[in-house]
């Protein structure tokens, strides 16, 4: 059995206007466009940024006209220099986007006069990037090897659920985590036995799954946790760990190293993985298994088996993270807390091009755009909430549509491996 | 396998290693089996009945994944129900009545699902002795057909493209923006009804055509994966449909919550039996947009060409066809369904654009597709039973006490057996079908 889709060949332009050149191109135009409107519409005031978590103690204030066309010539800048070179995408194409975001900042709080505490700014994006990084994480371990995983949002949200209930009957937070890593383990393991020994087409079994872990939890919510929620919702919050000198830096102090264990065990988990997945025996293997299954099967490794295993690893993962939802933003769970945060995650994994570092940075990302959001909400900006919060997605959809640079699947993804 | 090829004189094999061979001059392996003795007479239609009734054909999959489904749902109707899960503490002490016990309740609940679906014995009875209308005696089976309307037409949404080997995540989006398009008609213009409902229809039918369209092009422009880029759009959709309907000309003034004003009586849908019964033109509408579609599969040059590509895209584009424009038109008339199925939604029942206009319509739809076998008569019937389920949820939840919710289970239980016949055949025991076995692919093209 194939996959559900067909394989549409991309014609990678050649000569001089490659991939790289024609990104600048379009980026140059975009933070001209920028740089101009930001200009004219930003006030000849101040900007104010706080370093602290409030809107006192110390701060910076930028005029909003000069930051404007300041931060918006380093975008065109940037994006000038992709054009010219056509190397160092990466590099580029984020400094490129960074000052086009601070450029677009400094006209918007000014129009309004505001201030903005930027530590609350990275811990709020910090907190939001959490399920993803969680999310994206598991998604990096179960498509490397060759399984596609659309199944994040259920593993979340059953790791949501087991968390709040296992937290509230033991009433011990260690055994909640671990209650939410099986919860996401076994949608996984349903994920596993489906696609792999009964070949059903994974992204079907994904999206079915969800349906199921959306239909389960909410059926148990609201016959056993709405009618005792002391009794079965009512899980302790996260204790929350400062590192004693770390956490007082300014503006990342709060945001990295004033968090839970969950703050701590995704960057943990981020080095873990990146090391393991390029650097030992199990990574490569994973990794030819991803790509050419037959290829490995050839030389000797046990393809399914170790489909299975790494599907149930990426299963505990995620599990983990949505212990977040019921244990660290909120302290009980409810119907759907997750809100579509999986199908975020998987976003962030396409956009970070199936690498552990890549998927880390996309859900900061995206973690950012969210905080982003709610601050000029707040600050009542003129470009409604709304479409700031669709920033995500439209990102996502160019990187797909390639111009955000090259992404690529492993070969194997999606392919069910029949020996033969 | 009937005619036989001559083989070429050079290749002919040894005289000693040349097999016997039959009075027609053919090599023994090369005659049907059937031909050889003439005492074999055709199987009847009552015996071939027998073989099926028992084989992993596709309706014996389907009939039995419910049964399953359900099954499952029993279990944990037990699990959610205090008394019954408290009484299963004492399994040991009084197994029966334990036992009895449960199935008292799941029996309950499943006769109250099924009164609230399609009849209740009670309501007929009374009607035939005058003391209640035909109205009562009906309203199940309304509530099951409009319930069903926008599930047939998102189902025939997921389901199109996926003969075109293209997995449309998106059908809620598109449904948002059909439901965007059609509520904007009716909000904003009131002529006669017999052009206003129209024009409403077609602009919902080309919002989530236009919606879907952009999936379309982008995959057959840039090779963007269809499933990201419709979970994406449905994303932006929601967001959209949320700012949308705060605007100072869609807004009610008169309510402080997100809520449009009402759509003018001159862009409904029509009740078709009664107007106290909430069942639409809408039905109506879906059957007629399975028949087309079952017609354009079948019968349509568009829908070969569909098929073609889902089949092969490099057979097609060899056979001369347009693989992009293909994809891109898929995508876009899978697009219109949706939003027609949106646009049922604004104009047949919830009559104002909110927040969840078209509530989870979209995401059952992709259920919907895969029990109906990704075909679209298969749709309609699968569009009908999870109507049904929703409808007799509805009920067991009032009168049963269980939680609405048991019904997505069942409902995602149901496609899952049905997504893995080899699981329902090894559960079952199942005998090869002699004819088609349901196979672990969903058909393709």
């Amino acid at each position: 059995m194939t996959s559900t889709t067909m394989d549409v060949t991309l014609d990678v332009p050649t000569g001089y206007w490659t991939r790289e050149r024609k990104t600048g191109a379009v980026l140059t135009v975009l933070s001209l466009l920028g740089t101009v409107l930001f200009a004219m519409r930003a006030a000849d005031g101040p900007a104010r940024f706080f370093f602290g978590d409030t809107v006192q103690g110390a701060s910076f204030a930028v005029n909003g006209k000069v930051g404007a066309i300041v931060f918006g010539l380093l975008a065109v800048a940037a994006a000038v220099t992709l054009l010219v070179t056509g190397k160092r995408y990466g590099l580029w194409v984020s400094l490129s986007l960074l000052a086009f975001v601070i450029s677009a900042m400094c006209w918007l709080v000014s129009a309004r006069n505001g201030s903005v505490p930027l530590s609350s700014l990275t811990a709020i994006t910090i907190a939001a990037a959490l399920p993803l990084i969680f999310g994206s994480l598991s998604g990096v371990l179960c498509e490397r090897t060759g399984v596609v995983n659309v199944a994040i949002e259920g593993q979340l949200l059953t790791g949501a659920f087991l968390a709040a209930l296992v937290g509230t009957v033991t009433g011990s937070w260690i055994a909640a985590l671990v209650g939410a890593a099986i919860g996401g383990a076994l949608i996984s393991a349903l994920l596993a036995v489906l696609s792999i020994k009964y070949v059903v087409d994974q992204v079907v079994a994904g999206i079915v799954l969800n349906a199921f872990a959306l239909g389960l939890t909410g059926y148990l919510y609201e016959q056993l946790m709405q009618r005792n929620q002391s009794q079965f919702n009512n899980p302790d919050r996260l204790p929350t760990w400062s590192i004693p000198v770390l956490s007082d830096i300014p503006i990342v102090g709060p945001a990295l190293f004033r968090g839970t264990i969950l703050t701590y065990t995704a960057f943990i988990l981020v080095i873990v993985v990146t090391v393991t997945l390029f650097r030992t025996r199990w990574g490569l293997r994973t990794r030819a298994v991803g790509e050419h299954p037959a290829a490995a099967d050839t030389v000797g490794i046990r393809v399914l088996g170790l489909r299975y295993m790494n599907v149930l690893l990426a299963g505990l993962v995620a599990g983990f993270g949505g212990a977040y939802f019921s244990m660290m933003s909120a302290t009980s769970f409810t119907k759907n807390i997750t809100g579509g945060a999986g199908f975020i995650a998987l976003a962030a994994m396409i956009f970070g091009r199936w690498h552990p570092v890549g998927a880390f940075l996309a859900a900061l990302f995206f973690g950012f755009a969210g905080a982003l959001s709610t601050l000029l909400r707040i600050l009542g900006s003129e470009i409604p909430g709304e479409f700031l919060a669709m920033l995500p997605y439209v990102a996502t959809i160019l990187a797909v549509a390639g111009l955000v640079g090259r992404v690529r699947a492993p070969a194997a993804d999606g392919k069910p491996y029949v020996k033969g | 396998m009937t005619s036989a090829t001559p083989e070429p004189e050079g290749t002919a094999p040894s005289p000693d290693k040349s097999p016997p061979h039959s009075e027609e001059g053919r090599p023994y392996w090369m005659v049907e089996v059937g031909k050889i003795g003439k005492h074999r007479r055709e199987k009847t239609l009552w015996q071939r009945f027998k073989e099926e009734l028992y084989a992993d054909n596709s309706f014996t999959v389907s009939v039995l994944a419910v049964l399953l489904a359900l099954a499952v749902g029993a279990v944990l109707m037990v699990l959610g129900n205090d008394t019954v899960r408290q009484q299963w503490a004492y399994f040991f002490y009084q197994p029966l009545k334990t036992l009895e016990m449960s199935w008292e309740f799941v029996a309950k609940a499943y006769t109250d699902m099924f009164k609230g679906a399609i009849v209740n014995p009670d309501t007929f009875n009374r009607w035939i002795w005058g003391m209640t209308t035909w109205q009562q005696v009906l309203r199940p089976i309304s509530e099951t057909l409009t319930n069903a309307a926008p599930l047939i037409l998102t189902g025939l949404a997921v389901a199109i493209p996926f003969r075109a080997g293209l997995f449309n995540i998106g059908a809620q989006g598109q449904a948002i923006m059909g439901a965007i398009g059609a509520g904007t008609v009716g909000i904003a213009l009131d002529l006669p009804a017999i052009i206003n409902l129209p024009l409403a229809i077609i602009v919902g039918f080309l919002c989530g055509g236009l919606w879907g369209y952009l999936v379309g092009i982008l995959k057959a422009k840039t090779g963007a994966h269809e499933v990201i880029v419709t979970i994406m759009l449905n994303y932006i959709a929601a967001l959209f449909l949320g700012w949308y309907i705060l605007r100072p000309a869609i807004k009610d003034p008169a309510r402080t919550d997100a809520i449009s004003k009402p759509v003018n009586e001159s862009a409904l849908l029509a009740k078709i039996f009664d107007p106290s019964l909430r069942v639409s033109l809408s039905i109506v509408l879906a059957l007629l947009a399975a028949a087309a579609m079952a017609w354009l599969l079948n019968r349509g040059r568009f829908g070969f060409e569909l098929r073609a590509v889902g089949h092969n895209p490099h057979a097609a584009s060899t056979a001369g066809m347009k693989v992009g424009t293909t994809i891109a038109m898929t995508m876009a008339l899978a697009g219109a369904l949706a939003g027609l199925g949106g646009t049922t939604m604004v104009l047949g029942t919830a009559t104002v654009l909110t927040d969840g206009v078209v509530g989870l319509i979209g995401f059952n739809g992709i259920l919907v597709a895969l029990l109906g076998r990704v075909k679209p008569w298969g749709v309609a019937a699968a569009g009908l039973l999870f109507g049904a389920l929703q409808s007799g949820g509805q009920a067991m939840q009032t009168f049963a006490g269980v939680s609405n919710e048991l019904v997505t289970v069942i409902q995602a239980m149901i496609v899952i057996f049905v997504a893995a016949p080899m699981l329902v055949k090894a559960i079952f025991r199942l005998r090869r079908s002699p004819s088609q076995a349901a196979s672990a692919v969903l058909a393709k093209g």
